[in-house]
């Protein structure tokens, strides 16, 4: 080392030398900039993610919904900030569709977990960043309506992205499709098969109630949705982990004698129709047998 | 008034002080005085304290007190499956969420032996390398500033840093919390046109670092407050477990990239700094060296990174065997490990964080003592913690 204290000076230089040439070279790119954020400056990125929202196809929002109510994000997410609740037609069944689906963005932390967990491309991140709220409760927890975003939208943001997932979900329909037609198939050639014998067998008997095949046919209809349904239904236990459920069809009884109560006592959705209460409970009561059943059982 | 009747007696005391121990030292009596500093000092990194004793202004005895930033990490993650612990992974140290991944993905890879495909491996080194620039910047510029360098040096950091996090961000999705490995490789591939301004980021780098020494490395005040303060032994380092730039600092030739050669690592060669004296001035130099090293090994591993898949088969459910496993890298801290045991359910039964932080921060006592409080607000620096990753 030389002159003490010149080391001093070396580094003064350096910083003077910045200082300087923050006027010279203003807006070149590794001086990094300012960015003139509310009027200028497009900080998205291709992957940027910030919360989650539930996508709807055609112009239809509830409809279009592609989200199938089957609560696999709702287990994985980490922080446990998704809420939803199955929703039902007037005789009790679940429609595949969430009545409630919640998100609480003031505890989402982004992660996109849900996202990957997903099996039905239904949610996906947006990048809108500018939520500013009065109300740090009750505006930060989105409910499903201001969750739902066409798929324009997201094509819109995430274009890559968007592509890759309508192919996958094409794809997948295209074999969802291509199994539905086997088994509808197999389901005719078994219902022919069926007239056929049941044909010979009053032929036998020489009864005039001959049952035709056209009569068999809505009943094999209805079979093939309620088969996807409950393949949905047996992914979604399978999925995550195969928990402690024991058997599937008590855990599905408790759900819906849960949400059955809570529909009866005017819970949740607090005040509905008069009308609808009294039609659930009546299947409320017997959905609580099968639950008692169900609880035996497990 | 018992202090002043004492005084006017002209002999010993009547009454002690509470709370105050006389010691006597060449006939003046002077009083050891207990500073709390913290938790919100602004030297202290985040809510963390240290209770010294001083006699006069030097450190007597000193008392680390931390916890104060727990977050139940540890517990949260035996209660949730193995894939959701990985966002929170990002949290322990924000610095360096790249290799926070990169450790809990290792220990879950190790579980069900799952082959990572090569074009992950590279980009986990590059991740990796990226993360221990920022880290090692913001340290150096965090250390700076405890000098009393207020300031400059830190926001010169800041910026080379966020060219960097830009970079973490196209690739992820996010700057800090980038959740961005997965047991199996990644959760995407880089974008189109990410490598070539990577590789703007890193040719610069280097320009930034000769600026950088020039600014700091020669000069005299740092010299004057940083060497032979806070001397690290070699033996007491090994004893207490410290590793990392810390350990390497006190002259223990220990790198787990070298050591373990997990990931791709065997292929890159590179040099371990190492410090001869262990003190604050070394540690502080080998950080700014092992940025050098880290440069290298970055270019070779964009300039070989091959094509190819960037996840390996992972199964959609990970469960793995019954077993524990122990998976640990060298993070830009230290040794950071992740000790998992599965009880064959898709939930951990016991998850354990090593965390290099809190480890190294082991032995701080031993380091201030005998030093100045101003000292120790330096040798507190150089240790280079987060607490997050020290509380959990
Ligand atoms: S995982 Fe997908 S389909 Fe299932 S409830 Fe969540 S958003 Fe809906
Ligand atoms: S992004 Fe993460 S925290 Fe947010 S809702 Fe999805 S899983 Fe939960």
């Amino acid at each position: 080392m030389d002159l003490l204290g010149s080391g001093i000076f070396k580094g003064m230089a350096v910083t003077l030398k910045n200082f300087a040439m923050t006027y010279f070279d203003r807006g070149r790119k590794e001086r990094l900039p300012t960015v003139q954020y509310p009027e200028a400056g497009d900080t998205v990125t291709l992957f940027t993610r910030n919360f989650p929202f539930l996508i709807y196809d055609g112009e239809e929002e509830v409809d279009g919904m592609r989200c199938v109510a089957c609560q696999i994000c709702e287990r994985e997410c980490p922080p446990a900030c998704i809420y939803i609740v199955k929703e039902k037609d007037e005789n009790g069944k679940f429609v595949k569709r969430p009545k409630v689906f919640d998100i609480d963005v003031s505890v989402c932390m982004g992660c996109q977990i849900c996202v990957e967990v997903c099996p039905f491309d239904a949610i996906v991140m947006d990048s809108e960043f500018e939520y500013s709220k009065e109300d740090r409760f009750g505006d930060l927890l989105f409910n499903r309506d201001e969750l739902l975003k066409s798929n324009d939208y997201y094509h819109k943001i995430h274009p890559e992205e968007a592509q890759a997932r309508d192919a996958n979900l094409a794809a997948k329909k295209a074999a969802d499709e291509a199994k539905k037609k086997a088994r509808e198939e197999k389901a005719a050639a078994a219902a022919a098969a069926k007239a056929a014998a049941e044909k010979e067998a009053s032929e036998k008997k020489d009864s005039p109630e001959a049952s035709e095949p056209v009569a068999e046919e809505p009943k094999a209809e209805p079979a093939a949705p309620s088969e996807n349904h409950a393949k949905a239904e047996s992914e979604a236990k399978e999925k995550p982990a195969a928990e402690e459920t024991p058997v599937e069809e008590p855990a599905a009884a408790t759900d819906e004698t849960e949400d059955a109560k809570e529909e009866s006592s005017g819970g949740s959705e607090g005040k509905e129709t008069s009308e609808e209460p009294e039609e659930t409970a009546g299947s409320g009561e017997d959905d609580e047998k099968k639950a008692e059943e169900g609880e035996g059982v497990s | 008034m018992t202090m002043e009747s004492s005084v006017v007696a002209g002999s010993e005391p009547t009454v002690e002080p509470r709370g105050f121990e006389l010691i006597e030292r060449e006939g003046l009596e002077t009083n050891l005085l207990e500073v709390s500093m913290g938790p919100h000092h602004p030297s202290t990194h985040g809510v963390f304290r240290m209770d010294v004793k001083l006699d006069g202004e030097t450190v007597t005895e000193l008392r680390p007190v931390f916890g104060y930033l727990h977050r139940n990490h540890e517990k949260l993650a035996e209660d949730m499956g193995y894939l959701g612990s990985m966002p929170f992974t990002d949290r322990l140290d924000y610095f360096c969420s790249m290799t926070n991944n990169w450790a809990y993905a290792l220990a879950g890879e190790k579980m069900i032996d799952l082959e990572v495909p090569e074009r992950a491996e590279y980009v986990r080194v590059i991740m990796a390398e990226l993360t221990r620039l920022v880290n090692h910047i913001m340290l150096v510029g965090f250390f700076v500033n405890d000098l009393g360098a207020l300031g400059t040096p830190l926001l010169y950091a800041l910026r080379e840093r966020e060219k960097i996090l830009d970079l973490f961000e196209w690739a992820s999705g996010a700057r800090m919390m980038c959740n961005y490995m997965r047991f199996g490789g990644l959760r995407n591939d880089l974008p189109e046109g990410w490598l070539t301004k990577c590789r703007e980021v890193v040719d610069a780098f280097p320009y930034f670092l000769d600026e950088y020494e020039k600014l700091l490395v020669e000069n005299e005040i740092i010299l004057v407050r940083t060497q032979n303060v806070g001397v690290l032994k070699p033996e007491l380092a090994i004893n207490a477990g410290i590793t990392g730039p810390m350990l390497r600092a006190s002259g223990v030739n220990y790198d787990l990239r070298k050591v373990d050669a997990y990931g791709v690592y065997d292929r890159f060669p590179f040099r371990v700094p190492m410090g001869e004296v262990g003190d604050c001035y070394d540690r502080f130099m080998v950080r700014i060296l092992e940025m050098r090293e880290s440069i290298k090994i970055l270019r070779q591993a964009m300039d070989e990174l091959p094509e190819g898949p960037i996840m390996g088969e992972a199964p959609r459910v990970f469960k793995p065997p019954a077993g524990e496993i122990y998976g640990r890298i060298e993070g830009p801290k230290g040794e950071l490990g992740f000790y998992l045991v599965s009880d064959g359910t898709a939930k951990p039964y016991r998850y354990r964080v090593r965390p290099p932080s809190l480890v190294n921060l082991t032995v701080l006592e031993d380091l201030c003592l005998g030093h100045k409080v101003a000292d120790a607000v330096v040798i507190l620096g150089s240790v280079d913690i987060v607490l997050g990753e020290v509380d959990r």
